[in-house]
């Protein structure tokens, strides 16, 4: 306490006896802007070794990259059948109802493992604002309250004609791809199924902790959806899509995941399977191949493109020339104006030199 | 009798206030109190209540267009058809803009709020009927009507009419620093004195106004009307001096009082760059528009490329498709919304944020902290700190502006002889050092006592000069003119007082006038100490506040110290009487106010030595200088009473004058007098001092003489005040005083009639003789001058001083030059208005056929111009403006004097409209107050002359050459800092926002954001905010040494080097093209594969952030600490934030859901790579744009930059090169030219333009060179000349 009277009595007779201080400001370096500071000056000098690094630099990872993608193999099979000669011409009618059709074709040299086995869509604009706006987040988790009433986002896919909602509700749900395809490798004049397998091929999260189905009712996962309808495009309820994997039904179909997950773009592709089992783990062997496609799924209408795709991955994703050739160019380019730089520098310098003369 | 029924009665519209006591009403309700309708005492200057908040603050917040905008947006977005995100999320910028508006306005209004209360609760004496007296209450229950009692050194609660003063006189001293600064003394005076049981009177006057120094109104009691002025009025909030108490009746209270009138919010200003912002806001707006065009037309062709519906159309509720048309309507919509950040709405709440941060900057800086009067610099502006960087043109005052304002008597003529008082020259220095040298040593003198006599010897001996005054400011140094202090004595020694000889009378006659004929106050010793103690810390030095304790200390132990001590004061005092010096003895300045002992002494030694110590309260520092010159010679102002004036004369006897009246000083008149009677003769005399202008066209006898001694004075800078006296005899003194009282009754054209029977009484005057006083030029002011020519501003001086100290000031002011070819505007007095105009007019279409020539030459002149006020007032008629205007971007410096402050107003106005130019007027007085209002930016100097200035400014500083510092350092910065900070976030908005567009052509147009809504105002709001406004605020191209030394990189911001349109759409560009690259390295990077829109989105925005901080980064010009932090912390921010949303929004907000994005993608390399790889290429062209100009085109300010970093010595070395170089540049044409033409200019470098009343030369205008003799005007500047010439013919 002491101590406390003494300071207050210090500040007193400061005011008293420096009565200049009171209103003066703080003769600190923050207050009277002199904080030490660090002033670049850009000159065509002291950007020469920033170029040459980044250049050097650029170019390395542009090669990296590049060599990366070259090593990259992929093959798209385009089964639209726009044209007559296509095998799939015949399912482009609007007659055609479970056609089937048949794409060939032929690998040379060992298509090496893992796999992975794309659809491919043009034209398709996932990313349309209205549509991907329609869907129901809660229903999509579980939540079964929203099975009854669907938000208002999924107009006009919320119920109906009879007025019973639609689970899943929305466009997204409704417009999901549904050609399905099995590949097989002929040996020997014979067809061997080639494994597509579709698990893990949705998001982890997406998986474990955005969607989930809900819980079952009376054992049965089907009545937990009683009182709901299928959306309008679909054959089968969301709790049959997989007949084969019973884990693999409702939301937490993987397709259906993958479905979900809206591209960006409107040229993309979507993940269907991997090939990694049994004598396919190495890859797919040189050979001739037949890809089976159960055509539904109608594209011709708004004048896009339907492909399957096969590539196998590097640490870069898929195979993208882009971003090695850009790394390259820009790395060139750097290297380009370091030396630029460095004739303007010398020119400058010795002029000034002259100059001090 | 119902008051209010009285203002009915006398017609239409209530031009007055009429009060009546509140006493017979004191138990009744309030219902019948007759006052009830006045305002009362308490303040209220908050805007809200806590209820009243919400719907105030929003109402007023709703007055700004941006807001309005911004609500429009977001109700746009409830729309279903045209919403881009979900509506909820929508509102959150505009809420979080509002919420932030609010609680600074809620802050604001909390502490005027606090303020009020402490006011409103302060105790003050308030007469009760029931008790008899004045019982305590507080100022919030105050009424109108009220008798209230102020003690003295007790802040008065309401303008209050004295009734009653404890001073005998009935006089009231009350100090008004509180209201305007002026810490002089002011008199109030009763008029009719009352007792408050038994007052009755109705007190009618006129309505509450803002006019401090105007008042009137009348008692009117039985029919009897007593007329009052202001000279009765004590103000709220001022302190009641030297007078134990007063009381009166209120009759303004609360927001009715004069200093609440006149108390005015902090202007708001708009400034260049804003104004300019603003419509770059249009550009965008326009951008936008075409922005949304694109869009909704692409939509609509989008539409027509599908033959059928595709599976991904949504149908509306009917199922039915939308038609395209309407659609692309629909979509134009949703891309408003979608794209409306590139409105910068933020930025009008950033640029409020860096104001205020440089308006810190700006008041902390300790160079514009005066030590003397202990003021910070003050912005009373908040809003308009960049215009201090672009001033093109700076009006400035003389007096106290340019000059210190503190007068010092230097020379006087009397009946034509002049005194020199060549001693007194010196004077000023020598006190100066003294006084810092006494400061430190008073002291030991006193403690010490063995010694002080010797001292004192010594220190006589050593300074040379015979009498000491001692804790004196300037004006109280004089040291008499021998010859003069010689005669006065011989006069006095003759004669008996009063009865002098003719000519040694009006030498006599001529100090009386000097120590009567004026306002000044006598105060004594204890109020001015009470004064100091109440004011606090405004003493000079330590060892005084230290010093009476020791003192007491001291005198405790040594009785015979004491003794000592009063003995050597009585020693020194006698001193004093016996060489008829002016001496005050040392030790009676020692603040002994709370030594008791110490003042005992002080009074015995003053009782013994004669009368006691004087102090001079004047309210203009002139006044102040003249009595203390009087009292030099002996003739000691020692009272003043509204009654009487008494004066010592040098032989000891003291003349007691009756003071019948007082004709106040008015700028119209010029002058000012005193009606006294004489003690001994009963004549009635009328003391006179004014203007020479004023004066001498009321002269009995013209006096050729000392208007040549005028002359020269004018000539050297003096200010020059006359002295006439005149007898009057009884019967017409009478005759006047009828008319007087008449005039003084008046309500209405009051002044006007006072005005005149003052002008009746001031004729036939004798000259007693003129005196000359300096008013020293401020430290600095040269070169501040200099500086800001270097700088490219032009300077103007208006004054309403005679020409010829202006012209005198202006020289030794370095604003003109000896060099320079002076153009001198001056129509005499005597010829016509017609003819005045038609000399005028052809003096001008003269001067600007002459210019061109000087122009053309290869040695350039520069031109001064000197203009006299009456010329001048032409001059700014409509039809001679143009060429006014076109001359005066001809010249170099303009000085107007005679000016009133009218004149001074209207010239700025001109030049600002007619040029567009930029101005800043400054000064220091009431006079200037127009001009600083008309100007851009007005600065007031916080000076002699009280406060109306500094209230009417934006800036306020204190001294004159800190104006230097205020223009090139922190206008400089204010400026660049501000224009970068705006550029930048134009930049940043368009370059984030086309983002956004570049994916509508990737999804129909259909209004769909790749970035999820969150991280859009996350982006806005937290990432990339605080750069731009530490940018703003903290930013430093050069730094401040530099900038003072090289003034001319304070060019730049002048022609708006810093924010041109061509450097907005240069950034505008840079935005496209870095949008353009944040968008496409992604999309080709991606293209085609399987990436979802989010994950699309997340290396899009990371690397739009890179390259807008890094952007940044490469404009920022010095890294401090600050910077750092801010810069890394705002990524820090960005990831932190963004992966922290992303992980805990599995759906919060459907149908966005960047549920993990961003952890997606940073474990995934090719992230880095893509957001380098941007970074890099959006970056690289403005990268190599910096260097390559920091090495081909390097500006001024590179150059400055390069120089700045250098270590300290080779810094110096630069800077003088650099100075070097300029020099020479700027001589390098006179150089080649011939060493004759050199001489010849310097030869004749003040032409003057004389008209002449002939018909035949003023159809002939020419510049008639200095040589010819004829014009008086010619002869006084011949002096100044001649010096010159000598000095250039040897520099040859």
């Amino acid at each position: 306490k002491y101590k406390l009277d003494n300071r207050k009595s210090n500040v007193d007779m400061f005011n008293l006896t420096g009565p200049s201080r009171t209103n003066r400001p703080d003769n600190t370096a923050f207050t009277q802007q002199r904080l030490p500071a660090w002033q670049p000056i850009l000159s065509a000098g002291i950007v020469i070794p920033g170029f040459t690094l980044i250049g050097l630099a650029f170019i390395g990872v542009g090669v990296a990259l590049f060599v990366t993608s070259q090593k990259i193999t992929d093959l798209e099979i385009d089964y639209t059948g726009v044209a007559a000669t296509s095998p799939c011409f015949k399912c482009t009618s609007f007659a055609a109802e479970n056609c089937m059709c048949q794409m060939e074709f032929t690998l040379t040299t060992l298509f090496e493992g893992p796999v992975f086995f794309y659809y491919g869509l043009t034209s398709y604009y996932q990313n349309f604002r209205t549509y991907g706006v329609s869907k129901d987040g809660y229903q999509l988790s579980g939540d079964t309250y929203y099975f009854n009433n669907p938000q208002d986002s999924c107009a006009p896919y919320q119920y109906d004609s009879n007025n019973n909602p639609i689970v899943p509700c929305g466009s997204i749900a409704n417009s999901m791809f549904s050609d399905t395809f099995q590949l097989y490798q002929v040996v020997n004049g014979m067809k061997k199924q080639v494994p597509l397998d579709g698990k893990g091929i949705a998001w982890w999260t997406d998986y474990n902790i955005k969607y989930s189905n809900p819980a079952l009712v009376n054992g049965s996962f089907a009545n937990a959806f009683s009182g709901t309808v299928k959306p309008v495009n679909w054959s089968k309820p969301v709790y049959e899509l997989d007949p084969t994997d019973q884990a693999n039904n409702g939301f937490l179909n993987q397709n259906f995941l993958v479905w979900m997950r809206q591209a960006a773009l409107p040229k993309f592709q979507k993940l269907y399977g991997r090939i990694a089992e049994g004598d396919y783990a190495q890859g797919l062997p040189a050979g001739n191949y037949t890809l089976l496609i159960n055509y539904s799924y109608p594209v011709i209408s708004f004048g896009g493109t339907k492909k399957v795709v096969l590539s196998n991955v590097s640490w870069m994703g898929g195979k993208n020339q882009f971003l090695g050739i850009a790394y390259l160019v820009i790395g060139s380019l750097c290297i380009v104006m370091a030396m630029v730089m460095l004739i303007i520098y010398a020119k400058y310098k010795f002029t000034d030199d002259d100059e001090d003369m | 009798f119902f008051p209010w029924l009285v203002c009915r009665w006398r017609g239409g519209d209530c031009w007055c206030r009429t009060v009546v006591s509140n006493l017979p009403y004191e138990d009744q309700r309030p219902r019948n109190q007759p006052n009830r309708r006045y305002a009362g005492n308490a303040v209220k200057t908050n805007k809200y209540t806590l209820w009243s908040f919400l719907p105030i603050n929003l109402c007023e917040q709703f007055r700004r267009l941006a807001n309005i905008y911004f609500v429009g947006i977001a109700a746009l977005n409830f729309i279903p058809e045209v919403n881009a995100f979900q509506p909820q999320v929508a509102l959150i910028p505009i809420c979080v803009i509002l919420t932030l508006t609010a609680i600074k306005d809620a802050w604001e209004d909390f502490r005027r709020y606090q303020s009020d209360r402490e006011l409103n609760g302060t105790p003050c004496l308030v007469y009760s009927r029931s008790q008899h007296g004045f019982v305590e209450r507080r100022w919030k229950d105050i009424q109108v009507g009220d008798f209230v009692q102020v003690l003295a050194n007790d802040i008065i609660p309401a303008d209050i009419l004295l009734l009653h003063a404890s001073d005998p006189n009935g006089v009231c001293h009350m100090e008004t620093a509180n209201l305007d600064g002026e810490t002089n003394l002011k008199q109030r005076r009763v008029k009719s004195p009352f007792d408050p049981l038994s007052f009755n009177a109705t007190v009618i006057c006129e309505k509450p106004n803002n006019n401090l120094n105007h008042f009137k109104g009348f008692l009117e009691k039985d029919q009897i009307k007593i007329g009052f002025g202001i000279e009765s009025l004590l103000l709220r909030g001022c302190t009641v001096r030297n007078t134990a108490a007063a009381s009166g009746i209120v009759v303004y209270a609360g927001h009715d009082t004069k200093s609440m009138l006149n108390n005015n919010r902090p202007r708001y200003k708009r400034s260049r760059v804003e104004s300019k912002m603003n419509k770059e806001v249009l550009c965008c707006v326009f951008l936008l528009f075409c922005m949304c065009l694109i869009g909704a037309v692409g939509h609509v062709i989008w539409l027509k490329t599908f033959s059928s519906v595709p599976i991904y159309f949504i149908p509306d509720s009917d199922g039915n498709e939308t038609p395209s048309v309407v659609a692309g309507v629909y979509r134009f919509l949703t891309m408003i919304i979608l794209l409306q950040v590139i409105i910068p709405i933020s930025l009008y709440l950033s640029i409020e944020l860096v104001k205020m941060g440089q308006v810190f900057f700006i008041t902390q800086d300790i160079d514009l902290y005066d030590k003397e009067k202990d003021m910070r610099m003050q912005c009373r502006a908040l809003n308009i700190t960049e215009d201090l960087g672009q001033i093109q043109y700076v009006f400035s005052d003389k007096t106290g502006t340019l000059t210190e304002n503190k007068m010092v008597f230097r020379r006087c003529t009397i009946m034509g002889t002049e005194y020199p008082h060549t001693e007194n020259g010196e004077s000023g220095k020598w006190v100066g050092q003294l006084w810092s040298h006494q400061d430190t040593t008073v002291g030991r003198d006193n403690i010490l006592p063995a010694l002080p006599m010797d001292r004192h010897r010594h220190r006589d001996s050593t300074a040379g000069i015979p009498s000491l005054a001692f804790s004196s400011p300037l004006e109280r140094e004089v040291i008499p003119d021998q010859n003069l202090l010689w005669s006065v004595k011989e006069v006095e020694r003759r004669g008996v007082a009063g009865h002098w000889g003719l000519q040694g009378a009006t030498h006599l006659e001529f100090f009386l006038a000097l120590a009567i004929c004026n306002t000044v106050v006598v105060s004594t010793e204890t109020a001015q100490r009470q004064r100091v103690r109440v004011r606090g810390p405004h003493n000079s030095s330590r060892s005084r506040g230290l010093l009476p304790e020791c003192m007491e200390g001291l005198f405790a132990q040594f009785p015979c110290l004491r003794q000592l001590s009063s003995c050597l004061k009585s020693v020194s005092c006698r001193r004093h009487s016996l060489s008829e010096d002016p001496v005050q003895s040392t030790l009676y300045d020692i603040p002994t106010s709370s030594s008791s002992v110490v003042s005992e002494d002080e009074v015995q030694a003053s009782s013994l030595a004669g009368p006691k110590e004087v102090h001079y309260e004047a309210q203009s520092p002139d006044e102040a200088a003249l009595v203390h010159a009087a009292k030099a010679y002996g003739f000691t102002l020692l009272e003043r009473t509204p009654s009487h004036v008494s004066v010592r004369l040098p032989s000891g006897t003291t003349l007691t004058y009756e003071v019948l009246d007082v004709l106040t000083f008015d700028s119209v008149r010029s002058r000012m007098s005193i009606i006294v009677r004489h003690p001994h003769t009963k004549e009635i005399i009328l003391y006179t001092k004014g203007a020479d202008s004023g004066i001498m066209e009321r002269l009995r006898v013209i006096a050729n003489k000392t208007q040549k001694h005028l002359d020269m004075y004018a000539n050297d800078g003096l200010r020059t005040l006359c002295f006439t006296r005149k007898v009057v005899s009884e019967k017409n003194y009478y005759d006047w005083l009828v008319l007087r009282q008449g005039a003084m009754a008046a309500i209405d054209r009051k002044d006007e009639l006072v005005r005149k029977t003052a002008a009746d009484m001031e004729t036939n005057l004798t000259l007693l003789g003129a005196t000359g006083i300096e008013d020293r030029l401020q430290e600095n002011v040269p070169e501040t001058i200099q500086a800001l020519r270097e700088a490219g501003i032009q300077v103007c001086v208006l004054t309403g001083d005679k020409l010829e100290t202006a012209v005198n000031i202006a020289y030794s002011c370095k604003l003109l030059d000896q060099q320079d070819l002076v153009f001198t505007f001056n129509t005499e007095n005597t010829f016509s208005p017609a003819l005045r105009r038609e000399v005028c007019k052809n003096m001008l279409s003269g001067t600007l056929a002459q210019l061109p020539l000087y122009d053309t030459q290869e040695a350039k002149v520069s031109v001064g111009l000197v203009i006299d006020g009456r010329t001048l007032g032409l001059l700014l008629d409509s039809d001679l403006q143009e060429g006014f205007v076109q001359l005066c971007t001809h010249c170099r410096a303009i000085l107007c004097c005679r000016t009133t402050p009218l004149q001074k107003s209207r010239v700025v106005t001109l030049l600002r409209s007619k040029l567009g130019v930029m101005t800043l007027a400054i000064g220091d007085g009431a006079n200037d107050v127009n001009m600083i209002q008309a100007a851009d930016v007005g600065v007031g100097i916080s000076g002699q002359e009280g406060m109306q200035a500094v209230m009417a400014s934006d800036f306020a500083i204190s001294r004159f050459k800190h104006l230097k510092k205020l223009l090139l350092v922190h206008g400089h910065w204010c400026y660049n800092r501000l224009a970068n900070m705006i550029i930048y976030f134009f930049y940043k908005n368009v370059a984030y926002v086309n983002l956004l567009f570049w994916y509508q052509f990737f999804c129909g147009f259909s209004g769909t954001a790749m970035i999820d809504y969150w991280f859009m105002i996350f982006f806005n709001l937290f990432f990339t905010s605080a750069p731009p406004i530490m940018f703003g605020i903290m930013d430093r191209e050069v730094s401040a040494a530099v900038l003072l030394q090289l003034p001319e990189l304070y060019r730049r911001g002048q022609h708006e080097g810093g924010y041109r349109r061509s450097t907005f759409w240069i950034a505008i560009a840079d935005a496209f093209y870095q949008s353009l690259v944040c968008f496409f390295v992604p999309y080709w990077t991606y293209k085609g594969s399987d990436i979802d829109i989010f994950t699309l989105g997340t290396p899009m925005n990371t690397a739009s952030l890179f390259t807008i901080i890094f952007h940044l980064a490469i404009e920022i010009k010095s890294w401090t600490v600050v910077h750092w932090v801010i810069m890394v912390g705002s990524v820090v921010v960005y990831f932190v934030v963004t992966l922290a949303f992303c992980a805990m929004c599995v759906s919060c907000n459907p149908p966005s859901d960047p549920y993990w994005t961003m952890q997606e993608q940073m474990s995934d390399p090719m992230f880095y790579l893509v957001c380098i790889l941007t970074t890099v290429v959006a970056l690289l062209p403005r990268y190599t744009l910096h260097a390559l100009r920091g090495t081909l085109v390097p500006s001024d300010h590179l150059r400055a930059r390069q120089i700045d970093n250098m270590p300290p010595h080779h810094r110096d070395l630069w800077l003088q090169e650099w100075k070097k170089l300029k020099d020479l540049c700027a001589s390098y044409p006179s150089l080649s030219s011939s060493t004759a033409q050199r001489y010849s200019t310097a030869q004749s470098p003040s032409l003057t333009l004389v008209q002449d009343p002939s018909p035949a030369l003023a159809q002939s205008p020419s510049l008639t060179p200095v040589q010819d003799p004829s014009p008086s005007l010619v002869q006084s500047l011949n002096p100044k000349l001649a010096p010159n010439q000598g000095l250039n013919s040897a520099a040859l």
